[in-house]
């Protein structure tokens, strides 16, 4: 496949707007409130496709095609189990604590509610996993680049870097938040010809559950046994692994999606950010999972062997079809759409990585009381670092196979003892920081203890992903008990310094000026049960 | 929808769609020789689709920030 004029015009045409909007943005960026936060007034629908977005980058994108090529329609539970559940929760029930609390980041409530030392655990975690996600993220796409268009490795991941860096440098979360909304739009404008014509061409669903082993088509019906669907896993896995734990870890905790609520310009609009964002998430399975799986039922599987023989390359599904439909022109729209939400995804890892750095790492324990000019200056700098780490980083990923799997390993020595650990922070006032810290650091070790066990072939698996699931239970399941127990032993924080951090000492916000159709629960139910229907129908 | 204080979403997205757009478009009508998917000329229509979206978004944003 090789790019005409055209398809390089629309490719510039994006990234000379790309940084035009970060120079515009420069001149608002005055306080570092404004650069890490959005100074906090950014409309609900605007957060919201950032929240979505900036979790739909190209590892997502292209990874969930991969799924649907490999795993078929169990790949949706990824979001009608797991992420819309969870969006729902955190919005519903989580916000409030978390921009009432009014703190800058997720390490910093842990602070507020806890105590030092479970925040700087999690801040160093976190920076840690967000700089290697973002380098999984750059390497992830250079390899792509070079098996569709022969780019050169080093020069995708090094371009791609400046553009980001600069437009991050300039205008901060602001600049990050906008061009999640442009990138937003550009994978739906630039894949949805796909999903429609490979849809009309597989003859509909009938069409494509001919053409697919049995199945593949269906999302709940084989899950009974381990042995019966291509994931080699049963429905206890895939809920509370992969829907309770991994998910509600992910979007619960993780402050790359939290950050662009906090940004919210109320508390509302904070609680609206994940709801809204729900509403387009659930449609995105058929945006890239259905397409994935077409790809594979009209392909020559050939194509998905590009060297002609070893294994079959999965992630090739989304840009074969980009070659298979489009011509010169919407090719150059699909290219820019893949090289956006690559550059998005990086730009949300590095303005998390410069406030959680920032905040929670340089202004807790390196210099504490420096103008904010100071540290507005620290959070340009810590932008040019989080993009050298990933950089170094993009190339630490080359030794896993399915970038998704590794992703889900990543997060489940990160996010899923850390959802424990809101969990019982947020609603149980007994929880002790000392409990949250042995917590926390237990359900880590527990994680990256049956990783190993599972390297070593001590515990077995039918598939990478059942073990990273249940590696995730295990994490959670290790936390959770491990913060319980310690607590009881332990002394509790006083409830005066846990108003408006715990449930039971936080006022519950009311909407009833609000109207009706607007209010935070109504979002909530239609979101329920549009995803309850969505199960149903691809049972 | 409501409008951010200091820059408009709407602008930067709108301006862009509407460029890539108006690009896409423009090329599909002087290639409607090539070969096409399914028969369609995919770069016309979906370049139309894509102008009209950029428009909607600057008719959006000009709207919001007359009144």
């Amino acid at each position: 496949m090789h790019l005409h004029w055209i398809d390089y015009a629309i490719i510039g045409v994006y990234c000379a707007f790309v940084l035009g909007v970060g120079l515009v943005l420069k001149k608002f960026m005055r306080t570092s409130l404004d650069f890490f936060l959005s100074g906090r007034r950014i409309p609900a629908w605007v957060t919201g496709l950032a929240f979505l977005s900036a979790n739909l980058g190209a590892l997502e994108v292209m990874g969930m095609a991969a799924s649907g090529a490999k795993y078929g329609m169990l790949t949706s539970h990824f979001y009608w189990v797991g992420a819309i559940p969870a969006m729902i929760f955190v919005g519903l029930f989580m916000m409030p604590y978390y921009y009432g609390s009014r703190a800058r980041s997720v390490p910093e409530y842990l602070r507020l509610r806890f105590d030092e030392k479970t925040r700087a655990f999690n801040a160093l975690t976190f920076a840690v996993m967000t700089v290697l996600a973002s380098g999984i993220n750059m390497y992830a796409m250079a390899i792509v680049f070079q098996l569709m268009l022969g780019w050169s490795i080093h020069a995708t991941i090094l371009l791609s870097a400046a553009v980001v860096l600069i437009y991050t440098y300039l205008g901060g979360l602001t600049s990050s938040i906008y061009n999640e909304v442009l990138q937003f739009f550009l994978i739906v404008l630039g894949i949805l010809p796909i999903a429609i014509l490979s849809v009309i061409e597989v003859g509909g669903w009938q069409g494509l559950a001919a053409r697919l082993p049995h199945g593949y088509t269906n999302t709940w019906s084989t899950l009974g046994h381990a042995a019966d669907n291509p994931m080699g896993i049963e429905w206890f896995g895939v809920v509370m692994g992969l829907g309770f734990v991994l998910s509600f870890g992910y979007w619960c905790t993780d402050f790359l999606v939290v950050q662009r609520a906090m940004a919210a310009r109320d508390m509302a609009a904070a609680q609206k950010t994940p709801l809204i964002a729900a509403f387009p998430k659930m449609l995105i399975p058929f945006l890239v999972i259905v397409p994935g799986m077409i790809a594979w039922a009209i392909l020559p599987h050939n194509d998905f062997l590009p060297g002609g023989q070893g294994e079959y390359n999965y992630n090739l599904a989304l840009p074969l079809m980009l070659k298979h439909y489009y011509p010169a022109g919407m090719l150059g729209v699909g290219i820019t759409a893949l090289l956006a939400s690559f550059m998005s995804g990086m730009a949300g890892n590095v303005t998390a990585f410069n406030t959680v750095w920032t905040y929670d790492i340089y202004q807790s324990y390196i210099r504490r009381d420096a103008p904010d000019r100071h540290y507005l200056a620290m959070g340009r700098f810590a932008t040019i670092t989080g993009v050298l780490l990933s950089i170094g980083a993009a190339y630490v990923a080359l030794q896993f196979r399915n970038i998704m799997d590794y992703l889900q390993l990543i997060f489940s020595f990160v996010n899923a003892p850390l959802l424990a650990t809101f969990l019982l922070g947020m609603f149980w006032k007994r929880a002790t920081p000392n409990g949250a810290f042995c917590g926390l650091v237990g359900g880590t070790s527990a994680a990256a203890l049956h990783y190993f066990a599972t390297k070593a072939g001590v515990v077995e698996y039918s598939s990478d992903m059942a073990a990273n699931f249940y590696g995730a239970i295990y994490a959670w399941t290790a936390c959770f008990a491990l913060t319980i127990l310690i607590s009881f032993f332990t002394r509790p924080r006083p409830d005066s310094h846990l108003k408006g951090l715990v449930y039971s000492l936080t006022e519950k916000p009311s909407y009833r000026r609000l109207p009706w159709l607007n209010r935070p629960a109504t979002l909530a139910w239609l979101v329920a049960i549009f995803t309850i229907l969505f199960n149903w129908i691809f049972r | 929808m409501s409008a951010s204080p200091e820059l408009d979403i709407r602008w930067p997205i709108g301006l862009l769609f509407a460029a890539i757009g108006a690009l896409v478009s423009g090329y599909g009508l002087f290639h409607a020789g090539d070969a096409q998917p399914l028969g369609v000329n995919l770069n016309l229509w979906w370049g139309l689709v894509m102008l009209l979206f950029g428009l909607g978004l600057l008719w959006g944003a000009r709207r919001a920030s007359k009144s």
